[in-house]
């Protein structure tokens, strides 16, 4: 980024606050959430819409950062996993994921919490079938997937019984 | 006190169950990864990439990209005179190339800039001029063009290695044999895809010395290079491994990269960072060895082996790497499952222009696992056996020496094989499915840590330091690195046991070579093994010290304390006793401040030929399986039904992790056995005829997503092994290993062809089908031009580890205290 490089200039509320912060025209909401929010718990693993580290939450919907303009984010309501405890406390999702080994390296796990997130708030009893669709478009090269399904569809019991 | 009584019998954390210490960072997203740090005043690097596969560097222009205002340094080959490579024996990359290329992706120069773009855009300004040279895309290739050679070392033209081994009189034993097995298999290249990108940071800190943060499995190795590449004082560098977004092999090598940003930060005084691209880490590679094979098996009338013949012909990529390990691989382990009287293996590694292959998750040896197991269930239908009992009839035997000299530990294979048996019920659905719907079973063995380390000194393989403080927290420090599969988990689980506290309490400090005693890396199997032993050791003397403080105190002999729930108290009379902190007061008090260390080293390898030192190991993992599958006879698709897969851990230290694990390796496995390929495609002639990666992007390199993979039912067989911590054998590789082979014999008795090739996609499926031989794969090895073999006695005919025919061997100490071996 040079002198010259377009900038814009956005607000968002970022896990409930308010944000404005202004960067090269040219950034995707991964990078300006990593880069210029230093909100490095989101991940990249491609940059082009194919690994689903990068997933987030944007008006309750499911989103790849990487492929969306920050400077279409004027007004977004967006989660990142570094806003997805309640205070000091693990969402039920985190709390599922650490007791049941879903994360291993930990490094597609914000993407997939966030997916879950907004399958389980949509659709709360969802079936371990509804799971593996919903959680399809994000890679995780070590569970195997299948302490990652047991997670989410523990978490999703506690949640219906809370 | 005896340590086999503590190793037998954990009576705390070992054992259980539970989340992993450092869970709660991996589910709020605050592991540090590398491209996670970011410094002031840090400078950005882009690696400017050959894209031509093989040619001179005539020149290199780069006045344009200096010209732009925001670049700060453009280096060249010219700044890196020192070559380096992980292998003694194959010191053959520099951080930039010097005066050639060798394949499309090879870093000839190096931008570093104020911002990433700057970076990227100036890079795209540096001209280089080539000479184009032959391209070698394939290892006949290889073979068939000696001129030019691709490197100037090596055993001859662009073979980098050869090797030969006979072990007993192999043709006499087939002369003999009642059945002979002839077949030939091809396994294509595969690359590991972790998740995370390589990415470095370098720094002057504040001393003048060199600190990187990188994401590498082995800091240690990294450490070497780095001093020797920049002819620099290891004492002042300092290599901090950051927590790896997964490895799997793939972060094993010292990268051009992290060299390159190194001396940039050295040169500049300023932090530089670079995160490659997922196009440039698919070009990066060191992944999984193309290998052709031919397998020859000689059995006596019941189909029990009598002799093993073995030929692998390696796809090596354009540089060394790990490679003559992975050559050595080939063949090393195919021994150690089944009883293999006699066995001959010649193996060749070949140069050609593309990225280097290296290791990837069981390294080099699934290939052959692939046509071994693939081989035995043809054996045991030609005799009208069933393949379970083929193979439970003649497994190897525990504690014993195999033909080439590999020392046994204890074996759970055959429990392995009735768990997977019994679940699947292999024995009464084999052979008598319907068409389409198959079963298929494989085994496999692989190694808890190499028994030789890579630079042969004698020093431990693997040290743990410990602090006791006076808050009752311990401090655990040791080089091993966490790429995902949970060693910090074991570090603190161990300690843990054997002190009485929650493996919570226990801080656990890692792969940063400027403060922890040093371990070789995260690969190999090795940690669990090599870093539980010296944890045991260092807890160990830490728990006697206590001890000894606490018993004089409580009036109770030492020998007689037990350290659980946080308290030292009396076997005897479990009221008599103290809490840990008091207990933990006692000892500063008598001994002063608190600190041990323990560590590990494997014992000498009985194998004592030349070669006999990879494969060697403290003990060996097993596993088997049985995958159920759906194929489509008209499509030839296949769909994975169930995974039935059971891994003699010896001990199962925390089995949450230890699961993952073996689910972990099915995945990967089947990602193998179905759709992963590395494969290359020339460009035309007019686009400069190169060898380019067919699909370097996640989307066309296909991997199985959520929806692909089956549910899996594991089975763990816990039959404590005495090398290994508490009995524990290795998980992160073995049960990768069944999955291939398993899969292409349930996919034969599902609808009655062999697919001889990895991945067995549906097009070979359908090609097979259509064949008069109902088999679709390669049809002869090529002729590779054998050296003689090295003959070595097995142990039932006398042998002693040495090689009748083998000239003595020169050896000397180098600098570093590295123990070098020529022949």
């Amino acid at each position: 980024m040079t002198d010259d490089t377009p900038r814009t200039t956005v607000r968002m509320t970022v896990n409930g606050e308010d944000v404005e912060t202004t960067f090269g025209t040219h950034k995707t909401l991964l990078e300006v959430l990593r880069e210029e929010l230093g909100l490095t718990g989101t991940k990249h693993g491609c940059e082009l819409g194919e690994c689903g580290a990068c997933a987030v939450e944007v008006d309750g919907k499911p989103i790849l950062s990487c492929l969306l303009m920050a400077a279409e984010c004027d007004g977004a309501k967006v989660e990142t996993v570094e806003g997805l405890m309640d205070d000091a406390r693990l969402h039920p999702l985190q709390e599922a994921f650490a007791d049941l080994g879903a994360a291993q390296c930990g490094y597609c796990t914000p993407g997939f919490l966030m997916t879950a997130k907004s399958l389980l708030d949509a659709n709360p009893k969802a079936t371990r079938a509804e799971v593996k669709e919903a959680l399809s478009g994000c890679l995780c090269r070590c569970t195997g997937y299948q302490q990652i399904f047991d997670a989410v569809l523990s978490a999703a019991d506690k949640m219906g019984r809370a | 006190m005896n340590p086999t009584n503590w190793n037998r019998d954990p009576k705390n954390s070992v054992g259980k169950p539970r989340r992993r210490v450092d869970a709660r960072a991996r589910v709020t997203g605050q592991v540090r990864f590398a491209d996670d740090l970011s410094l002031p005043r840090m400078l950005h690097c882009r690696l400017v990439r050959s894209h031509v596969p093989h040619a001179k560097i005539l020149g290199i222009d780069a006045s344009k990209a200096l010209a732009r205002k925001g670049v700060k340094l453009v280096l060249t080959g010219e700044h890196f005179p020192i070559a380096y490579g992980v292998l003694p024996v194959s010191h053959d990359e520099h951080p930039l190339c010097n005066d050639k290329v060798r394949f499309v992706g090879d870093p000839v120069a190096a931008v570093i800039a104020t911002t990433e773009e700057e970076a990227i855009d100036a890079a795209n300004d540096v001209v280089v001029h080539y000479e184009s040279l032959t391209t070698i895309a394939t290892p006949q290739e290889a073979l068939a063009t000696p001129e030019p050679r691709i490197h100037t070392y090596g055993d001859s033209g662009n073979v980098h290695k050869k090797v030969h081994f006979e072990f007993g009189d192999v043709d006499a034993s087939f002369a003999g044999a009642a059945h002979v097995f002839d077949d030939t298999f091809f396994y294509e290249g595969n690359t590991h895809l972790p998740i995370e990108e390589h990415a470095s940071l370098a720094i002057q800190d504040p001393e003048g010395k060199l600190c990187i943060w990188s994401s590498t499995q082995t800091p240690h190795y990294l450490h070497k290079a780095l001093a020797k590449a920049l002819a620099m004082d290891p004492a002042h560098i300092r290599v901090i491994a950051t927590p790896n977004g997964g490895g799997f092999g793939g972060k094993s090598d010292p990268f051009n990269h992290e060299i390159v940003v190194a001396k940039a930060a050295l040169m500049l005084g300023r932090p530089v960072k670079i995160c490659l691209t997922r196009l440039e880490v698919f070009y990066c590679h060191r992944g999984r060895h193309p290998i052709e094979m031919r397998m020859r098996t000689a059995t006596d009338k019941d189909g029990n082996v009598l002799a093993l013949d073995l030929q692998t012909l390696l796809d090596g990529g354009s540089y060394g790497s790990y490679g003559v390990a992975s050559t050595f691989y080939s063949g090393a382990l195919q021994t150690v499952t089944y009883t293999i009287p006699r066995y001959r293996f010649r193996g060749c590694r070949a140069f050609t222009n593309k990225p280097p292959c290296g290791p990837k998750r069981g390294h080099g040896t699934p290939q052959p696992r692939f046509a071994q197991e693939v081989q035995l269930d043809r054996i045991a239908v030609k005799l009208g056996k069933n393949p379970a009992a083929l193979r439970l009839q003649q497994l190897a035997q525990p504690g014993s020496l195999t033909a080439n000299f590999m020392r046994i530990g204890t074996i759970g294979l055959g429990a392995c094989i009735d768990k997977v048996v019994e679940g699947s019920r292999f024995r009464e659905r084999w052979g008598k499915l319907p068409f389409g719907r198959g079963l298929g079973l494989a085994c496999s063995s692989y190694l808890c840590g190499a028994g030789l380390a890579i630079n042969w000194a004698e020093l431990p393989h693997s040290g743990v330091q410990l602090r006791l403080d006076r808050s009752g927290e311990v401090t655990a420090f040791c080089g091993a690195t966490e790429i995902g599969q949970g060693s910090d988990d074991v570090l603190a689980n161990i300690v843990a046991e054997i002190l009485g506290i929650p493996p919570f309490d226990v801080r656990v400090v890692t792969g940063d070579t400027g403060l922890t005693p040093v371990d070789l890396g995260s690969y190999s199997s090795r940690v669990t093994l090599m870093m539980g032993n010296a944890a045991i050791q260092a807890a160990e003397r830490a728990r006697d010290l206590i001890a000894k403080s606490a018993g004089e105190k409580l009036g109770v002999p030492a020998s007689r304390l037990v350290f659980a729930n946080k308290r030292v108290f009396d076997a005897q009379d479990p009221n008599v006793g103290m809490t840990w902190l008091e207990a933990l007061h006692r000892a500063e008090s008598d001994h002063g401040t608190l600190g041990t260390v323990g560590s590990y080293r494997p014992a000498a390898p009985a194998a004592k030929y030349k070669g006999g030192g990879v494969g060697p190991s403290p003990t060996y993992s097993y596993s088997a399986a049985v995958i159920e599958t759906q194929v489509d006879p008209d499509t030839g698709w296949i769909h994975v039904e169930h995974v039935w897969v059971a891994h003699d851990i010896g001990r199962s230290l925390n089995p949450t992790l230890v699961e993952g694990q073996v689910i972990g390796s099915v995945y990967m496995g089947l990602g193998e056995a179905l759709m992963e390929e590395q494969v290359f495609r020339r460009l035309p002639p007019r686009l400069s005829n190169a060898l380019v990666h067919k699909i370097p992007s996640i989307l066309e390199y296909k991997s199985l997503t959520s929806k692909d993979m089956p549910d899996v039912t594991t089975y763990l067989i816990e039959d404590p092994d005495s090398a290994g911590p508490f009995g524990a054998k290795e998980v992160g590789q073995g049960p990768l290993l069944p999955m291939m082979p398993a899969l292409a014999n349930s996919v034969f008795d599902a609808v009655g062809v062999r697919v001889d090739e990895i991945p067995v996609t549906p097009e070979k499926v359908i090609r097979a089908l259509e064949a008069k031989s109902k088999r679709y794969g390669p049809d002869e090895f090529p002729t590779v031009d054998w050296p003689e073999p090295l003959k070595v006695a097995p142990p039932w005919e006398g042998g002693d580890g040495t090689a009748q025919n083998e000239k003595p061997r020169k050896s000397k100490i180098a600098k570093d205290g590295t123990r070098i071996v020529t022949p």
